[in-house]
């Protein structure tokens, strides 16, 4: 793809500026993106940015949705879309709608595989455990390691028959 | 300890006692954690700051880790001082603005540091010497699984632990390295290389994080993304590029070495003299220089010069450290006289 300004070399920086909720996208050179740079400086900071981000999606939101507050914080997306920041850990769940597409887009996902903390409760950690064995699983199916494979599938058996016997205690 | 005390000791970062120190000035991780149900900290009232402060220092100096570490009030600091932590990467430079409620807690080894109220409750950071990624979160994993036996993290287990800008949540994880790359610079490779670096995912930016200059020939590498990967796949996945860069670092080195010795001697002499006879240098000027003789250095073209030096005078010749050695403040052509007499002294 050849840059939009200068015509003549190849594009490598991409540019998506939203003026007036239409969206123009520029396909620029470096020397070029540079100049367009040098005329942002200054006014462009990371929160702009994301407030920019956040606008693609939330365009498709009634404004409704946007003002929804959050219980804990009081905080609107609309809030969000100012300053770029959340109010509170609650604010997750309250915007899920806007920002679960957001997420995917800043991480290329949107769910969490990593850590658990302690105090997270203990349904959290067997759900991941679970998970966690399932992508080795798969992991180990694809390179062909059965013996591994069958360590695995067993492992996951038990743990499954456990929440089972578990569940039917409680009842 | 007191800050008077960080002074005499070398900064963690600059140790350069690590893997691949030739290259590789530091590894840092980092962590974004909050405390459930309270307001981050730009929506936080003044109690709310209050106790997450208090909440936060007594957990993190109740830990084995951290039970001979320091707590700062960074209101107690001055304007200075706070810059000193800045210039040592103990904190960000954002920490420094609007210091209200706002704490540190840094070890005597300067390798762990917390801030508190930043843009998150806490931020917790693992510094190492070279390249030193896994060290410095296998650390890190200990003193965060530490803290989440005392504080009540915000997490969920859709989207991880729970961060005021959606752009740190999920792991919260953001590990870095600061990469010497003058051959690269040098040779007209480094454009190419900071693009490609950018297209696998991660970030490049100058010596003091983000918004800042690649002076030096300094550049910090670090994940964009922290969510949907676990923190060992972040940890390798940085590791493998950086590896790769080491390489062309090194081999682009070696044939300059090889192909252009006169060229380089002469660049690395002309610092050295300059740094030698210099009676005002800006700051500016002095980390380009240096960075030029690091490289001399590291050839074994510059025989006379111990990375160490070279290594110290990074940091003792920053405007904050200049002006802890005086004593009191300097005005800016004040610091560039004194900055030119420490760097003559110190390279005798």
């Amino acid at each position: 793809m050849r840059c939009d300004v200068c015509s003549t070399n190849e594009a490598t920086v991409h540019l998506t500026e939203i003026v007036n909720d239409k969206i123009t996208k520029l396909h620029l050179c470096e020397s070029c993106a540079k100049e367009k740079g040098e005329e942002m400086e200054g006014h462009f900071g990371m929160s702009d940015l994301l407030a920019g981000l956040a606008d693609l999606g939330a365009n498709l939101e009634p404004d409704a949705a946007n003002n929804v507050k959050c219980p804990t914080c009081r905080f609107t997306y609309n809030d969000f879309k100012k300053v770029g920041r959340l109010g509170c850990g609650d604010c997750y769940e309250a915007f899920k709608k806007q920002l679960d597409p957001l997420l995917k887009r800043i991480h290329g996902a949107n769910r969490h595989t990593g850590k658990v903390p302690l105090m997270a409760g203990n349904t959290v950690k067997e759900n991941r455990t679970l998970q966690d064995i399932r992508t080795r699983l798969e992991k180990a199916i694809m390179a062909e390691e059965f013996e591994e494979a069958a360590k695995l599938r067993d492992a996951l058996r038990e743990l499954q028959n456990k929440r089972t016997s578990d569940s039917n205690d409680n009842k | 300890m007191t800050i008077n005390d960080l002074l005499k000791q070398d900064s963690e970062w600059l140790r350069c006692t690590g893997p691949n120190a030739d290259i590789v000035m530091s590894s840092r991780t980092r962590l974004a954690r909050n405390i459930e149900k309270m307001p981050f900290s730009n929506r936080a009232n003044k109690a709310q700051l209050e106790n997450t402060l208090c909440q936060v220092r007594d957990a993190a100096l109740s830990t084995n880790f951290l039970k001979n570490a320091t707590f700062f009030r960074l209101n107690d600091l001055s304007e200075i001082d706070r810059l000193f932590l800045v210039e040592r990467h103990l904190m960000s430079p954002e920490h420094a603005n609007n210091v209200e409620y706002k704490g540190l807690i840094v070890d005597p080894k300067e390798i762990v540091s917390v801030m508190i109220n930043e843009e998150d409750h806490l931020r917790i950071q693992v510094l190492q010497s070279g390249l030193n990624l896994r060290e410095s979160w296998r650390i890190m994993d200990e003193i965060d699984t530490a803290f989440s036996k005392k504080l009540p993290y915000a997490y969920s287990s859709k989207w991880g632990y729970l961060t005021a800008c959606p752009t740190n949540s999920g792991t919260g994880l953001r590990g870095s390295v600061m990469l010497h790359l003058p051959a690269l610079v040098f040779s007209g490779q480094i454009n190419k290389i900071l693009q490609a670096i950018a297209k696998l995912g991660l970030n490049v930016r100058g010596f003091y994080g983000e918004g800042t200059e690649a002076a030096g020939n300094m550049f910090q590498v670090s994940n964009q993304a922290s969510m949907g990967m676990t923190e060992d796949d972040i940890i390798d996945s940085i590791n493998k590029i950086i590896n790769q860069t080491i390489q062309r670092e090194e081999s682009t080195r070696n044939s300059l070495l090889f192909k252009n010795k006169e060229a380089l001697a002469d660049r690395v002499s002309r610092a050295y003299g300059t740094l030698k006879s210099a009676h005002i240098i800006s700051s500016n000027e002095t980390i380009t220089l240096l960075s030029s003789i690091r490289l001399g250095v590291d050839l074994g073209v510059l025989k006379s010069l111990d990375r160490r030096i070279v290594n110290e005078l990074f940091i003792l010749t920053q405007p904050a450290h200049l002006q802890k050695l005086e004593g009191h403040a300097l005005s800016s052509s004040e610091r560039d006289v004194k900055r030119a007499d420490l760097i003559r002294e110190k390279i005798r």
